[in-house]
């Protein structure tokens, strides 16, 4: 979707202020949010393409006046409810009319494996690449209403396959209807000059990971 | 005014919960309740990244690579796998590792939301994920690292990984003259965070042991 997320490029932001000695929570709630995020995730019901998704969804004047973990909360909140984890109505009183039917939940001695599986996106799957490295590519010009891993600074741009990856679920459908679409994931080098026009240095390029479906040959 | 009353009035358990604390309070309640989480995992997980995953993992990487050559082969060859030979707690990410030279200088963003290598660097600053950087990092990179850590030479090509897939990036910085003589733990010590994500180098902190 054309999101507030899809910051690349955009002006007025400010400055990059890098806070010294800085903590990994700021409050103690940003790490419970945080935690019960991960322990929420564990019951399958979403998956990490879903999540980001749902940020993106956060109404653009909220997100952009949201911290990170304000946006985490956003997003669980809605996985919560859509997912049928938690009623609506139990979110509102914050009482549970019922305990919830879920095969398992998140112990101690299940989170390392937890977390080593958290964004693992390789397939075994075998599917033929369309391109190889060198290959001269344009990166489709797609507005997606739905999610999407191409930005939009990038799209209608002509780059270079730099390297092959392998097979990966595909996330733009993976997020919507849980297809994961299997293909290859690409590294493509953008001439900086080609993303932002004369006023860049000719030597500077932005390396994009991009799938099949986003590109066609250039 | 009275110091007596102000630091017992500032006492943070005192304080009432406004905003989001007072909603993730609920929510952890209402979700213990539920049966769908486990307050003991929810302190483990929190632990994990306050004490025991962060930049030292990433340090010494970087450190073995620098005294290493096979080791460096590997990493740049497989950054998986041979970041895997640490044994890092939680590790699982696919790793691509970006080496710096005198001539390039890699950064890494992601620019559509804030993907970066717990298990390697923890989580991440709130620089890394604010807007101004996720903006600024692929249309003005020059811009960005002159303001952190100096001017970039114009004949020093830079390159800005935009990490939109399920791949994490590490930087490999330069190894700073005058450490010829180091251990590598000596090594792993001045290897930062930021160094790791590329908008700074690795410096040689004044008074720094040798």
């Amino acid at each position: 979707m054309n999101g507030v997320h899809d910051m690349g490029g955009m002006h007025g932001m400010g400055p990059v202020e890098i806070e010294t000695d800085e903590p990994v929570f700021h409050a103690e709630w940003e790490g419970r949010v945080f935690a019960l995020r991960l322990a929420s995730a564990f019951h399958g019901k979403w998956n990490a393409n879903m999540n980001r998704y749902a940020v993106e969804q956060m109404p653009p004047a909220a997100y952009l006046a949201a911290t990170y973990y304000e946006r985490v909360l956003f997003a669980l909140e809605k996985l919560l409810v859509e997912q049928e984890l938690v009623a609506a109505k139990e979110l509102e009183t914050g009482r549970a009319e019922g305990k919830a039917s879920v095969p398992g939940i998140l112990r101690v001695a299940g989170v390392e494996t937890l977390l080593c599986n958290r964004i693992r996106a390789r397939l075994d799957d075998d599917v033929p690449p369309k391109f190889k490295a060198g290959d001269r590519v344009i990166a489709r010009n797609i507005h997606p209403a739905g999610h999407t891993r191409l930005p939009r600074y990038a799209r209608g741009r002509r780059g270079v396959i730099d390297r092959d990856y392998g097979v990966f679920v595909f996330p733009d459908t993976n997020a919507m209807s849980r297809d994961k679409k299997p293909q290859h994931l690409y590294g493509v080098r953008f001439a900086a000059g080609e993303l932002w026009g004369p006023g860049v240095s000719a030597r500077d390029s932005v390396y994009v990971n991009l799938w099949d479906d986003h590109l066609d040959p250039a | 005014m009275t110091d007596h009353n102000d630091r017992h009035h500032g006492d943070e358990h005192d304080r009432p919960l406004s905003g989001p604390a007072l909603r993730v309070k609920a929510l952890e309640s209402l979700l213990v309740e539920k049966g769908l989480v486990d307050r003991k995992t929810l302190d483990e997980l929190i632990d994990t990244y306050e004490t025991k995953v962060g930049p030292r993992n990433g340090a010494r990487v970087v450190a073995r690579a620098w005294v290493d050559p096979a080791y460096k082969q590997r990493l740049l060859a497989d950054g998986r796998a041979a970041i895997a030979e640490f044994g890092f707690f939680g590790y699982g990410e696919d790793m691509v590792v970006l080496e710096n030279t005198p001539k390039v200088r890699n950064l890494v963003v992601c620019t559509l939301c804030s993907c970066y290598p717990w298990s390697v660097l923890g989580l991440p600053p709130v620089w890394y994920k604010s807007a101004p950087y996720r903006a600024r990092a692929v249309i003005d990179p020059r811009g960005v690292l002159k303001e952190l850590g100096g001017e970039i030479p114009d004949d020093v090509e830079v390159r800005v990984w935009d990490s939109t897939a399920e791949l994490r990036y590490l930087v490999l910085p330069e190894r700073p003259a005058g450490t010829e003589s180091w251990s590598e733990e000596q090594l792993a010590e001045i290897v930062t965070r930021d160094a790791m994500i590329g908008v700074v180098q690795v410096t040689v902190p004044a008074g720094s042991r040798r």
